[in-house]
């Protein structure tokens, strides 16, 4: 097996990475794939509640990196799919307790167990952002529909270029469509506009998000609501599938993503 | 006409607002660095060839991800120029 290495970023906080990434794993393993997901926000741990693994921690990503644990030992098995794990990060330490080349071993060695190693970038552009990024294959770019979090997107996609690790591809979280269609919202396309990158997935503004993440059950496991089924097909794109995008907007656009390669 | 575009949408309002400031953010250059840049340019290039001034227009358009500074220096003619000799002998 070797493992493709997938980074989840998008400068500013409370997007919607941590839920992305836990959803997108679990639909990955759901297909069949081996995922292991990576919390790389050292100091402000989170993935591991949206999860609903936080009561089995017992080694994090800092100890496997220190030598204290092997990286078997620190991989958390998901009991509801076998083939998805978590390597939760250190709660007591912070960003510098690792470097880039650090995640690039520890990603290396990682390659050969599974077939998706996930990544939740912290917010920012410093330190811990170039950590999660150093071992990616691809980096996803998260924003909402936002001013200021679509501008922080920008920035991080100018930084993934400088670093050659573009072209990202791009997601819209918490898409509202009452609100693009009223004209108060900026639209799929009016972000694609700004950004003028590839677009992998568009996720509605979904009530069913925050409950998945009150219970500690990721959405992706039953795929029911629309915020499920867009992360199902985040995944399917990633496999290297055509999806077509779900209609949540005008035709105009509809006709202009299946004009786009995806 | 004006009154039934009187309520700008606030989606326009974000999109027009980033467009400004993706370029700043991208290039690194204020709208003050690109005043005196034209400045340097009008300076620079009336040096060789009569131009208007007041004419010259300097932006920076978006292409994809990328930038380009666009500029539109329209030139005298000639002939305009033979007709305002006194100024230069004056001069």
């Amino acid at each position: 097996m070797t493992a493709k290495v997938v980074t989840i970023a998008s400068g500013k906080g409370g997007v919607g990475k941590t839920t992305s990434v836990a959803n997108i794993a679990v639909a990955l393993a759901s297909r069949g794939k081996k995922v292991t997901c990576i919390d790389g926000d050292i100091g402000l741990r989170n993935l591991d509640v949206v999860l609903g693994l936080e009561n089995r921690i017992v080694y994090d990503l800092v100890d496997v990196i220190e030598g204290r644990c092997r990286l078997r030992q620190a991989m958390i098995r998901d009991k509801r799919l076998p083939d998805l794990y978590l390597i939760p990060a250190a709660q007591t330490r912070d960003k510098t307790a690792i470097s880039p080349s650090d995640m690039v071993r520890l990603c290396d060695e990682l390659r050969q167990e599974v077939d998706w190693i996930i990544i939740d970038s912290p917010a920012g552009i410093e330190r811990g952002f170039k950590n999660a990024i150093a071992a990616a294959d691809r980096v996803l770019v998260m924003t909402n529909p936002e001013i200021s979090a679509v501008r922080d997107a920008d920035r991080v996609i100018g930084l993934l270029d400088a670093e050659e690790k573009g072209p990202a591809a791009l997601i819209i979280n918490r898409l509202d469509l009452a609100m693009v269609k009223r004209g108060d919202s900026l639209s799929v396309e009016d972000v694609l506009d700004l950004l003028a990158i590839e677009l992998i997935g568009v996720i509605p503004e979904d009530e069913n998000v925050l409950v998945a993440s009150n219970k500690g059950q990721p959405l992706a496991l039953d795929g029911k609501s629309k915020a499920g089924q867009a992360f199902q097909n985040i995944a399917r794109r990633l496999l290297g599938e055509e999806v077509t995008f779900m209609d949540l907007e005008s035709k105009n656009l509809f006709q202009r993503l299946l004009g786009r390669k995806i | 006409m004006n009154f039934l575009f009187r309520r700008k949408k606030s989606a326009n309002s974000a999109k027009e607002r980033l467009q400004l400031v993706l370029i700043h953010d991208r290039t690194d250059l204020t709208p003050v660095e690109l005043e005196s840049l034209k400045d340097d340019l009008i300076e620079t290039i009336s040096r060789h060839i009569d131009i208007d001034p007041t004419a010259v227009k300097i932006n920076v358009a978006q292409d994809g991800r990328s930038q380009r500074l666009v500029a539109d220096i329209p030139l005298r003619s000639v002939g305009r120029r033979r007709g305002r000799e006194p100024r230069s002998a004056a001069g």
